[in-house]
């Protein structure tokens, strides 16, 4: 059997993929999606506007490797406070890991002062800017390859 | 009843500028306190004659989420738009005082499915002009159902109307010409837009505007801009309207000399095929929410090339936009006397489909890409009602470095310089 065969043999990582509840862009959206389909990751993305509700619902029906949230709008960094908190303390998803991406604030100077305010908040990855995908290719390639991972779990 | 407006409408304002053919240049902009939303009118006045303003409201208030906005207001964090609704009618008649008269309407741009709350606090407010549609206030702006949608803007498009009683003509714009900002192919924009403005006019609304964003040919988007002129003519023989076309509403280029570029060729473009008004954008577009004086030289570097360049003399040949899109109105209009629910069932019948839309309504079976000479074609067609143009002779998917690649052609282009000279 070749290599090939048998990588295909373990279940593939699987992603929760959402917007905030205000952010209605989806281009980001699709371009992740497709981003981490290409890594291996199989991925159910939830799509504009998602409220926090539907967020845990998701994550909680079947619990994802990672949660991804993408948002551009400018009220993302306002808005990932809620989901993290949320997420946070439900304690079948406290420790899945979760990362944020895209564009936090309505200008650029602000964004950079929230960075280290949400990965305080509980964010294991905070990615903005030009360094946003690649780094967030080797999270995925290393979380991928965890042996905790959670994959299929049901709460 | 609703204190009477203003002297000058938007519709009046819109009607003088037609007949003088003078284009009108009016901004995307929105703040989200009543002193810089009222610093960026007066800004925006400044720069005219022959501007309009705009309040453009942020997303809690879009998503019908005035809690988020109330406490963002409170915690002094920065919105993506003016909070219409929570901020209350006083404050934003007290924004508008002598800034908004006869020579300065002012309009509402939101992006709301759900817009009950948001049209009784730009009524109580007095204004008279504001933008949206069943269909493109829904697919690039919520995970609203279609059908839902459809509901409340017929019921928010006749409370509208109702303005007329007042002696105000209530002006409507259809956002239909943008629906994701990108790589939707022209004829289906028309449709949505010329449906919208059909949609509006069966619920009584008697002045309307049809939208048209810039795309990734101007040689392809004055045909479209021509084309959606004469289905207008055809179809909307009642309603006074005209159309605005939208500068590049997809990724924009980084640089500031191209992203000035990129607007002067939309001003070009509202020249050349005879539109009446252009919404502008920025230098920041691409990075953040612009300033004042950003917008401030979005309008003056547009207006300056508005008046530079002139109706074109020949129409381009024809590449069959006009009857692509005459084919998709007719078989939605075929459905259903009423507008609305014939938009609902073409959605579910595939009949509209936007290419690579979320929506949990959109079927999501066609497929666009840009060809080598730059045109904006369908790949995949699905069950729209056209023939022929769709199969690009590619196998498998599109990869993300595709997808970006395609979404980022135009901001590319720009941001070199190669199409300077458009
Ligand atoms: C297309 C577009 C729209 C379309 C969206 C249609 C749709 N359903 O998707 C329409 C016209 C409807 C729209 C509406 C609005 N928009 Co808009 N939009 C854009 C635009 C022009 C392009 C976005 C795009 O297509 N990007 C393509 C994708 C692939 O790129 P991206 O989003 O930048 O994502 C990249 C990175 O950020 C990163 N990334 C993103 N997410 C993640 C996540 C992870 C984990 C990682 C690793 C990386 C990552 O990866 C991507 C590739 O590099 C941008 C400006 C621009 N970029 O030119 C504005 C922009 C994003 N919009 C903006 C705003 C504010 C709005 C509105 C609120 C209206 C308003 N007030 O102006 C509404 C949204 C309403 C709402 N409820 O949210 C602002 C945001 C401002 C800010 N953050 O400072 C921008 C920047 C424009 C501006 N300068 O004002 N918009």
């Amino acid at each position: 059997m070749s290599p090939h065969c048998i990588a295909e043999k373990r279940p593939k990582p699987y992603a929760v993929l959402s917007s905030t509840p205000s952010d209605s862009h989806t281009w980001n959206l699709l371009f992740v999606q497709m981003l981490m389909e290409e890594n291996g990751w199989s991925v159910t993305n939830l799509g504009a506007c998602v409220p926090v509700a539907m967020l845990m619902d998701e994550s909680l029906r079947r619990v994802p490797d990672m949660i991804v949230l993408s948002t551009v709008n400018g009220h993302g960094a306002q808005e990932a406070r809620q989901v993290i908190a949320a997420l946070r303390a439900q304690p079948s998803l406290a420790r899945v890991p979760v990362a944020l991406g895209g564009k936090l604030c309505v200008s650029e100077d602000r964004e950079r002062a929230v960075v280290d305010e949400l990965v305080a908040a509980g964010f294991d990855a905070v990615l903005v800017g030009d360094t946003a995908v690649p780094v967030f290719r080797s999270l995925l390639t290393r979380a991928a390859a965890m042996p905790g991972r959670h994959a299929g779990r049901r709460a | 009843m609703t204190p009477a407006a203003p002297e000058g409408t938007f519709h009046a304002f819109m009607e003088r500028a037609r007949r003088t053919g003078t284009l009108v240049v009016q901004p995307r902009m929105g703040f989200g306190t009543a002193a810089q939303m009222r610093a960026g009118l007066i800004a925006t006045k400044d720069a005219g004659p022959g501007t309009v303003g705009t309040v453009t409201l942020d997303s809690f208030t879009r998503v019908g989420d005035f809690a988020s906005a109330g406490r963002a207001l409170r915690a002094g964090d920065e919105l993506n738009g003016y909070p219409i609704v929570t901020l209350g009618p006083q404050v934003t008649r007290d924004m508008l005082d002598g800034v908004r008269d006869a020579d300065f309407p002012v309009q509402v741009r939101h992006g709301s499915a759900s817009p009950g709350p948001i049209f009784a606090a730009l009524m109580a407010a007095g204004l008279d002009a504001t933008e949206g549609g069943p269909i493109s206030y829904c697919l690039p702006y919520s995970r609203t159902p279609v059908n839902r949608s459809v509901h409340a803007w017929r019921e928010v498009a006749q409370r509208f109307a109702s303005l007329a009683e007042t002696g105000t003509v209530p002006h409507l714009e259809s956002f239909g010409g943008c629906m994701l900002g990108q790589l939707c192919p022209p004829s289906l924009l028309i449709a949505i837009s010329v449906l919208e403005g059909m949609f509006f006019a069966q619920q009584g609304i008697t002045s309307v505007s049809l939208s048209y964003a810039q795309q990734t040919h101007a040689g392809q988007d004055e045909e479209a801009v021509r084309a959606l002129h004469d289905i207008a003519a055809d179809l909307l023989p009642s309603v006074s309207w005209h159309v605005v076309i939208y500068a590049y509403m997809g990724r924009y280029p980084a640089t500031r000399t191209g992203a000035l570029s990129l607007l002067s060729a939309s001003a070009r473009l509202a020249r050349r095929s005879g539109a009446a008004r252009l919404i502008v954008k920025t230098a920041s577009e691409a990075s953040q929410i612009p300033s004042i004086a950003e917008n401030v030289t979005a309008l003056r570097v547009a207006a300056r090339a508005g008046r530079a360049s002139g109706p074109s003399l020949g129409a381009p040949p024809s590449t069959g936009i006009e009857a692509e899109a005459r084919s998709i109105i007719g078989r939605v209009l075929d459905l259903h006397a009423d507008l609305g629910r014939a938009l609902t069932s073409a959605f579910a019948l595939g009949y509209l489909d936007v290419p690579y839309c979320l929506h949990p309504d959109n079927a999501g079976r066609t497929r666009s890409y840009i060809a080598d000479d730059g045109r904006l074609q369908w790949a995949a067609t699905g069950a729209l009602p056209i023939t022929g143009t769709g199969g690009r002779p590619k196998a498998g998917g599109l990869t993300s470095a595709e997808l970006l690649h395609a979404l980022s052609y135009v901001r590319d282009r720009y941001d070199t310089g190669a199409f300077a000279h458009q």
